[in-house]
């Protein structure tokens, strides 16, 4: 057992998979000798060498286009793009060409790789380079989209992702990068799909995802210490496949729920599990669903104002109380 | 062959001919041009893509045909391509103008479990309902307390809501639950889950059980009347000491042998004769007062339990009841009876007597108005008019009511009728 | 102020047919390969004027020595990837006439069975990796099929055909930049057939060909031949698939052709110059390649005996599909995932 940060764990997560698997490659703009923007692939180009962890030019459809020809040749690629917000310059690939080659080509292709992305907001960047993608992601039949929120999570789901047969887009949150978790040791593979129960609790359910699943905690343990509301935090964790029979089981329990979602409000992820829990526990409900949510603006640069945008622990903790009072 | 209106574009449903090149007679070669057509996206030149002689034309300069109508015929000569065939089964239906032939045959979709998920509709939508959400006095209600309030009995427009707005919530419904009011033990039981239920036995050794389609039904049908039939229940004794005497008489040295069970059948059909505003079946919006008596007779069966009716059984002679109710009872045990001779009615008798149970009170069979318990005949002592004690044969029965169809008093009235009848049993030889 | 493409004989820069040495047995096979093309488009628009092919469909009538030369000069296990114009290149790689007509009539005996269509052609086993539908999108695709060859040390080449349309997309250039520093074994085929679908290419760029005059930018040679002479197209490919064997990176190919048909089956191309289809008409491919092959020694009979044999083999094919039943509705949900399904929740 060792603690690492949420960046060590993306290295380690790469590395063990690298070492498994020589079909696992990896190329990205700045990923091997600089080893990341953000750092987070240090190491890697010494351990694997430069025919295996590829710099490439700043050419994001080269990117994912390469990838996918890798992909469906017989390797298994990891593709870097650096921020998730750059993805809008190589949609083709994300819109067109990952999530339909199979079914269009009648099962003849498959496309193992693994797009792993900065996501998120909290730095600062400016709307250009802060945006939770998830939903530009998630609407498309034949992609997997996964968000991990803790060191150990992005090693499992990690190695999960490569190991899995059909494209996965791996939104790391760049904000989460310095945290610091328990990683155990050894090889760890996690399962795609399969949502984590954080914290257990009777009068509400919390659904985040990403930066919103350590708020959601926090104000879990407020809501409970000041308000006496006993709130389940739910790490959803893995949005395509979707692990809704956790989530409906827990809104079963409380007849109440709450998603936390970073993106703007249109569309967000939550928008698509409210509508699911709006149908399928209707009769479980016990007043309406809410999304808390940044709200419909860009995000702004200035440390003041982006954090009123992004959902804090404090209006998460006050959405919910408010709600659950007559 | 055929020549057809061709589509020309993806989104273009008809198109206009503006040019003939052929007239009917001429010979055509393959890569002839035939005619020209316009449509709003696009104009363009159409040949022939097989020789012959053109036959006819059905779709003259100026008029405007549907994507895949036959606008002329050419007579093939010799080897030619394969044109469309009849039987073509991707329904390029040739016809004039007004609809665009179009497939549009819905693809089938695959069958699956009640836990797969409908890939066109992606949801597994509950597949009941509970209630409206505004009651009719006004008051909200969320859905989990609606769901709860059926399954635990609880009357909604009785409960005091505590969310927003006044809204009744499932704490309110809880409460009203504990406190008493018509709550009853399967609240617990039916927000269980199976799992949940299983913990609670895991250091006994037990044997899971299937439900089987009797069972179940037997389930659903008897939950939804104890909690949506408003029962109430008249008990009485009466004395058939010569009812219990008649009935030896009957069976003396001959092959035909009645029951008491019979007898009350018989009684108790006598009995709504008399009563007939209570020979009534519930139907929602309004009342449906029978005039014959069909009396249903509860009979267990292995695993549960039918109720096979007697037609008309106020105007059968008993011995002619006493036969039907054995072919009856003995159809059920094979289970064997048609719905039709399960179903309707106004009432039904149900009698423990053989175990040894006093009295008891049954659930109303809806939408049967009432249900008769009966239990075992027995000696009791009776004080007679005189003052002095005398031993007797009594029965204690039991009535149970719905009370939307059937009132105290004319229930009251109908279980007097029925006295007079067992404790006066000739009249049911008349 | 463009420069106005002359439909004029292309310069050929890169082999001089005359001087180029063919086996007569391969040049037997390259006409077989251009009378297959060309009556397979030719079959394909009479199943559209029937109404028996629906949706979209872009035909390469004309444009057949690029198809046939490629093919011609490929491997067993090298890989394709073409572009929505892709009958003619799927066709080539050896995939069943029956297979590519039927996925056009949308019947079940189809190569994907109805769910790729006409612009997606796909067949694996014949090292057909797929037609793509958006411009540019399978250069970098076809950049990763290459890079995945040199890094497990094979031998095979990916090629990758495209329009002169593609040449002023993104992707293009990121893929030519991607192929030559990592100096993958792909070669870029550009077919300028003068339009890129309504819209002559030489209205809208600053230079004379679109895919040669970029060549330098990526430190790759400048390669135009003419497109219509299937030996020109057969030779530069070899030499082309030589250099990426030994190595020695991609290699970026214009090919000068040109469209018989519109762009699309809704496009009845009247945006060309009169006379522009006639003067073409008369350097058409099988039409100069016959003329060749008499020099040599072949005769006339014996070509029409290939045409009659293959389009007795495209009358069968046709048939095949006409009885062969539409396609399956039971495959509506499959294959979204490698699970074989479409669920993604449970």
């Amino acid at each position: 057992m060792a603690e690492l940060t949420y960046r060590e764990a993306v290295a380690r997560g790469i590395a063990q998979e690298m070492a498994r698997d020589e079909n696992v490659v990896f190329l990205g703009e700045d990923i091997a000798k600089a080893g990341g923007v953000f750092k987070a692939t240090v190491g890697l180009l010494e351990q694997f060498g430069p025919k295996r962890v590829v710099d490439t030019a700043i050419s994001e459809q080269a990117i994912l286009g390469a990838a996918m020809g890798a992909a469906m040749t017989g390797l298994k690629p990891i593709a870097e793009i650096m921020f998730a917000d750059f993805i809008a310059v190589c949609y083709d690939y994300i819109a067109n060409e990952f999530p339909k080659t199979r079914y269009m080509t009648n099962g003849q292709v498959s496309i193992p790789l693994v797009v792993r992305c900065g996501n998120g907001g909290g730095a600062r960047f400016g709307a250009q380079h802060s945006q939770s993608v998830e939903n530009w992601c998630m609407q498309f039949p034949g992609l997997k989209v996964v968000a991990p929120s803790s060191p150990v999570d992005v090693v499992g789901l990690l190695a999960a992702a490569v190991r899995d047969p059909d494209p996965v887009i791996f939104l790391e949150h760049k904000s989460l990068y310095a945290t610091k978790g328990e990683v155990p040791d050894g090889e760890i593979v996690d399962r795609l799909g399969v949502a984590k129960i954080l914290r257990p609790g009777k009068d509400a359910t919390i659904l985040a995802l990403g930066m919103m699943v350590p708020r959601a905690l926090q104000a879990a343990a407020t809501l409970q210490s000041e308000h006496g509301i006993d709130c389940e935090v739910i790490d959803v964790r893995s949005l395509v496949p979707l692990d809704t029979q956790c989530i409906l089981g827990s809104v079963a329990r409380t007849g109440r729920v709450f998603t936390v979602e970073e993106n703007p409000r249109q569309l967000g992820w939550g928008a698509e599990l409210v509508s699911i829990i709006a149908d399928e526990s209707f009769y479980d409900l016990d007043g309406p669903p809410i999304r808390i949510t940044t709200p419909n603006i860009p995000l702004p640069a200035a440390d003041a104002l982006e954090d009123l945008a992004i959902p804090s622990v404090s209006r998460v903790v006050e959405t919910i109380r408010r709600s659950l009072s007559a | 062959m055929n020549v057809l209106m061709p589509q020309l574009g993806e989104t273009v449903a008809e198109g206009t001919i503006t040019k003939w090149y052929k007239a009917v007679g001429d010979s055509v070669a393959a890569g002839d041009l035939l005619f020209d057509i316009e449509t709003d996206k696009t104009s363009m030149e159409v040949p022939a893509v097989a020789a012959g002689v053109l036959r006819e034309i059905r779709a003259q300069n100026g008029q405007t045909v549907a994507v895949g109508a036959i606008v002329a015929i050419v007579a093939e000569s010799g080897d030619a391509p394969p044109g469309p065939l009849e039987k073509d089964a991707s329904g390029t239906r040739p016809q004039l103008a007004d609809s665009p032939a179009r497939d549009s045959a819905e693809p089938a979709v695959s069958g699956g479990t009640s836990r797969a998920i409908d890939p066109y509709h992606g949801l597994r939508t509950p597949e009941k309902n509970f209630g409206k959400a505004r009651l009719p006095g006004g008051a909200r209600t969320t859905p989990l307390a609606r769901r709860l309030a059926l399954e635990s009995g609880i009357e909604l427009a009785t409960v005091q809501g505590s969310g927003p707005r006044g809204r009744v919530v499932a704490a309110d419904v809880r409460r009203a639950s504990l406190s008493g009011g018509s709550a009853n033990a399967t609240m617990t039981s039916s927000e269980a889950s199976p799992d949940q239920i299983k913990a609670l036995y895991t250091s006994t050794p037990y044997r899971e059980l299937k439900l089987d389609n009797m069972r179940k039904t037997i389930a659903r049908r008897l939950s939804e009347s104890k909690q949506q039939v408003p029962h109430f229940y008249l008990n009485a004794d009466f004395d058939v000491e010569a009812l219990i005497a008649l009935r030896k008489e009957i069976n003396k040295g001959g092959t035909n042998r009645v029951s008491v069970n019979d007898l009350l059948v018989k009684a108790y059909a006598l009995a709504m004769q008399e009563v007939p505003e209570a020979n009534v079946v519930w139907a929602g919006d309004r009342l449906l007062q029978l005039e014959r008596s069909d009396i249903g007779v509860a009979v267990a069966v292995p695993g549960g339990l039918v109720t096979p009716i007697v037609r008309n059984a106020d105007t059968r002679s008993l011995l002619n009841l006493a036969n039907e109710l054995a072919g009856l009872i003995a159809r059920a045990r094979e289970r064997k009876l048609l719905a039709s001779e399960y179903t309707g009615g106004s009432a039904t008798v149900s009698n423990l007597g053989m175990y040894g149970v006093r009295s008891f009170q049954a659930i109303v069979n809806p939408p049967q108005a009432t249900i008769l318990a009966v239990g075992a005949a027995e000696r009791r002592p009776i004080e007679a008019k005189d003052g002095t004690l005398r031993a007797t044969t009594m029965l204690s029965v039991s009535l149970s009511v719905d009370h939307r169809a059937v009132d105290g008093a004319t229930a009251g009235k109908l279980l007097a009728a029925f006295r007079t009848i067992v404790e006066n049993p000739l009249r049911i030889l008349l | 102020m463009a420069n106005k493409l002359a439909p004029s004989p292309p310069t050929t820069i890169h082999g001089q047919s005359d001087a180029i040495e063919i086996p007569l047995t391969k040049r037997m096979e390259m006409y077989r390969l251009l009378s297959l093309l060309r009556q397979s488009e030719q079959r394909a628009y009479d199943l559209f004027l029937q109404n028996l092919i629906k949706g979209t469909s872009h035909l390469s009538l004309g444009q057949e020595a690029v198809a046939a030369g490629a093919a011609a000069a490929m491997q067993p296990g090298d890989l394709s990837f073409c572009t929505y114009r892709g009958h003619a290149h799927t066709l080539a790689r050896g995939v069943p006439v029956e297979k590519v007509l039927g996925e056009l009539m949308g019947r079940d005996n189809g190569l994907m069975r109805g769910k790729g269509g006409s612009m997606h052609l796909t067949s694996i086993e014949h090292g057909v990796m797929g037609s793509y539908a958006i411009i540019g999108a399978h250069l970098p695709i076809a950049c990763g099929a290459a890079w995945r060859a040199q890094y497990k040390g094979h031998k095979d080449v990916s090629v990758c055909f495209f329009g002169d349309g593609t040449t002023n997309i993104g992707a293009f250039h990121e893929a030519l930049n991607f192929a030559a520093y990592m100096k993958l074994p792909v070669v870029f085929v550009c077919e300028n057939n003068l339009y890129m679908e309504y819209t002559p290419i030489a209205d809208v760029i600053p230079v004379k060909h679109p895919a040669a005059d970029r060549a330098a930018a990526y430190g790759l040679d400048r390669i135009v031949v003419d497109g219509n002479d299937v030996d020109v197209v057969y030779q530069t490919m070899s030499q082309a698939f030589a250099r990426a064997r030994a190595g020695k990176g991609p290699s970026l190919i214009e090919c000068l052709t040109y469209r018989y048909s519109g762009h699309s089956r809704a496009d009845p191309a009247k945006y060309r110059p009169a006379g522009e289809l006639d003067k073409w008409k008369e350097l058409d491919p099988i039409k100069a390649y016959r003329k060749r092959l008499g020099s040599l020694g072949v005769q006339n009979d014996k070509l029409d005996a290939i045409d009659a044999e293959i389009l007795k083999l495209i009358d069968d094919a046709t048939k095949a599909c006409q009885a062969a039943p539409p396609t399956s509705t039971d495959i509506l949900f499959t294959d979204v995932y490698a699970d074989g399904g479409c669920a993604w929740r449970n």
